[in-house]
């Protein structure tokens, strides 16, 4: 084993001890290790950690038995899960049908103006990220955006932005 | 349980509801939501409770009553007055002035049964056209209350099947419905039961597919927030006419407003005897379990979703086989749409002859479309098939917004495609739509008014679907990223007319060579506004000035 590897498991030991591996266990548990419950399990996962770590996708690659590389297989494959930190805050633009034609790109474009980030970017700062969803089922309130869990209905431009402003305090 | 025992059981509790000199429905569906619905219904409880009504007032979060645009909606029963746009501070009004001083709030309703001042003519307008089968308790139960499920007559079609009818007669009913598939391909769902009974397994699976992934559709979502029962029903009743002891939701897990409502109704269902061993008391067993999906527009695709259940990548195989034969761990499948299941038990209460009157010969029933776009009245619609488009975007959609000039409806999502002014009065059918180049879909139906750019159009659903390929087969995958490429060089006025040539061919061959419904679809928006709107495209051509690339 290199010295690599060492320092590897340790960094691994010390995310172990992590409480939240203990609610992870359960949740595996309560799925009888099965691993056609894996994207269910993933889901969990994500809930507690905000993302999904190299270590969690190991322990749950242990744990249903499966090789770890089929398991980031899975998370790469569907949108929802994520191999990186999102940002403090979050601005998720909707760019379903209803609201692209309702007028979202400006959004996005106000948003890289003003905060040079596109989707699926972070601030340099890690303070606020950007992301779009495919469609939010909400298309009578088009265009629709949800910051930090708050969903913001017929947005315009001009309103939007001094919402987010305030949600994220003062300039990047 | 007998036949006896659930009508009882149904008047018992319509009995009990008698109490209340009025019931307030509060809607509480993701298209409320977002207006501030959830607080509204907080308000509105703690009101009654403040004015001490609570014994003649019930207050129900419901689901969506379809006229999204005006939320958050408030009806108050009896007598059916639709409040628009409550907010926290107007909801007392509702109480004091409606229930109280028994005047309903003229400045808030959006429009009133009753004789005297019908406010508005929306009445007129949004609802005369429709008819509700599967939306027929959307909006007027509480959907986390199996009690109001039975009172409206649910599970009455479970008891008929399991205790009068032998599996065959089930799918002799089903078949003599004409019911097809709801989810767009429009299979008849008959055949495909009649299909998985034959197969002769051990196990055998029933699917829902809730994956509904099509931007701009929210049907399924909200029949599932709304009347969760019904679709429990439906697949019930699936199960037993094809032998299948265990059911799947697959749902998405952007749509987790409509997950709790339905792991609720299936804990329900089980606790009355509907799911799980000896089922009403017979020695049939039939278990459900929610699946939920992580974004991933494939999953919809039968053999993606199978995979995606599993456990694994949600990427399609070839078929044949197909699911009904090798699906869930190679055990024969029936998967379904949300929509199809939802219209099984008004199709055996009634009958299969009943539910052909409503439709064309061809495409029977009702469809469920979410309007959306610029139309006035966006929202939650059931209509009979065959409705011209002219009246869903005219007298139930109210209109163009800003009475601007109609230019498109686009249908099906990524896989459909545009109608033009010209087909307007064209009935909305499987078949018409086909041959408009477009696909019934889901039922997202967008309006798109004489700004929009049809060029821009269908380089949103390319980039769509380039994202959304799974990768799998080389067609889709190369072909869509080919696609996109030159729609965007077009879009920013550097494309020749060449290109157009060149997009046209690889959408004919992408279209034809793909594995899945995924790549074969993909082209339709494509080769729809190509079809009907090329003056955009020659216009982006001709033009000298460029534009700034889009960042979508």
């Amino acid at each position: 084993m290199t010295k690599k590897d060492n320092q590897k498991d340790e960094a691994m030991q010390q995310l172990m001890k992590d409480p939240r591996f203990k609610l992870l266990t359960a949740v595996i548990k309560k799925n009888q290790n099965q691993s056609d419950t894996l994207i269910q399990i993933l889901h969990q996962a994500q809930n507690l950690f905000g993302y999904l770590p190299m270590p969690v996708i190991k322990y749950i690659a242990e744990a249903l038995s499966l090789p770890p590389s089929q398991v980031y297989g899975v998370v790469t494959f569907y949108n929802f899960f994520s191999l990186k930190q999102k940002g403090e805050h979050t601005c998720l633009v909707c760019t379903g049908t209803a609201c692209y034609v309702k007028g979202a790109e400006k959004i996005l474009a106000a948003i890289h103006e003003k905060y040079g980030i596109k989707p699926d970017e972070t601030t340099q700062d890690n303070k606020f990220g950007l992301q779009i969803a495919r469609c939010l089922g909400a298309c009578g309130l088009a265009p629709v955006a949800v910051v930090d869990n708050e969903v913001v209905s017929k947005v315009r431009v001009e309103d939007f932005m001094p919402i987010l402003e305030k949600k994220i305090g003062g300039k990047p | 349980m007998s036949r006896e025992d659930l009508k009882q059981m149904a008047q018992r509790i319509q009995d009990d509801k008698k109490k209340y000199a009025y019931t307030i429905f509060a809607c509480n569906a993701s298209g409320c939501i977002p207006s501030g619905s959830e607080a509204v219904f907080e308000a509105l409880k703690n009101c009654v409770k403040d004015r001490k009504l609570e014994d003649q007032v019930r207050v129900v979060s419901c689901g969506c009553m379809g006229i999204c645009a005006q939320g958050p909606i408030v009806r108050v029963d009896p007598d059916q007055s639709i409040y628009q746009k409550v907010t926290v501070e107007n909801a007392h009004r509702i109480i004091d002035e409606h229930i109280i001083g028994k005047t309903p709030v003229k400045d808030m309703l959006l429009f009133s049964h009753e004789k005297e001042p019908l406010i508005n003519s929306f009445e007129e307008t949004f609802f005369k056209k429709q008819k509700r089968v599967v939306l027929r308790n959307c909006g007027r139960i509480d959907p986390q209350s199996i009690d109001d499920y039975i009172a409206e007559g649910g599970y009455q079609a479970l008891e008929k099947v399991l205790k009068r009818m032998g599996p065959e007669e089930v799918i002799a009913e089903v078949k003599h419905s004409r019911l097809r598939g709801r989810g767009g391909a429009g299979y008849p769902t008959g055949l495909k039961w009649e299909v998985v009974y034959k197969y002769v397994s051990d196990k055998k699976f029933v699917v829902c597919n809730a994956d509904e992934g099509d931007p701009g559709a929210f049907m399924d979502r909200s029949v599932i927030e709304g009347d969760p029962h019904r679709v429990l029903e439906g697949m019930i009743i699936a199960a037993y006419a094809v032998g299948a002891q265990k059911g799947y939701v697959y749902i998405r897990g952007e749509y987790a407003t409509a997950i709790k409502p339905l792991e609720t109704a299936i804990k329900q269902a089980k606790k009355n005897g509907f799911l799980g061993e000896t089922i009403m008391g017979t020695t049939f067993k039939f278990d459900i379990e929610i699946r939920i999906g992580a974004g991933a527009f494939v999953c919809g695709e039968q053999t993606a979703l199978i995979a995606s259940i599993e456990g694994r990548r949600g990427t399609p195989r070839p078929r044949p086989p197909y699911p009904a034969e090798k699906g869930l761990w190679g055990y024969p499948t029936l998967i379904n749409n949300v929509e199809t299941f939802a219209n099984i038990s008004a199709i055996i209460v009634h009958g299969g002859e009943w539910f052909c009157e409503t439709g064309t010969t061809k495409s029977t029933g009702t469809k469920v479309f979410s309007l959306a776009g610029k139309v006035k009245n966006t929202g939650l619609i059931e209509v009979p098939m065959g409705i011209s488009l002219r009246e869903i975007v005219y007298d139930i959609g109210g209109g163009i917004l800003d009475d601007r000039e109609f230019k498109a409806a686009q249908t099906g999502g990524p896989s459909g495609g545009c109608i033009s002014k010209e087909y307007l009065d064209r009935p909305v059918d499987y078949e018409s739509l086909v041959e408009l180049g477009s696909i019934m879909g889901s039922g997202g139906l967008i309006v798109m008014d004489d700004t929009s750019d049809m060029v821009d159009v269908a380089r949103f659903f390319m980039e769509f679907c380039m994202d959304e390929s799974c990768g799998k087969c080389v067609p889709c995958r190369v072909g869509t990223k080919q696609m996109f490429d030159l729609l965007n060089k077009i879009y920013i006025g550097r494309g020749t007319m060449a290109d157009l040539k060149v997009l046209e061919e690889l959408a004919i061959f992408v279209k034809e060579a793909s594995l899945c419904g995924l790549g074969m679809s993909a082209p339709n928006p494509l080769l729809s506004s190509l079809r009907f709107f090329k003056e955009d495209f020659l216009q982006h051509i001709q033009r000298n000035e460029k534009v700034v690339k889009p960042l979508i």
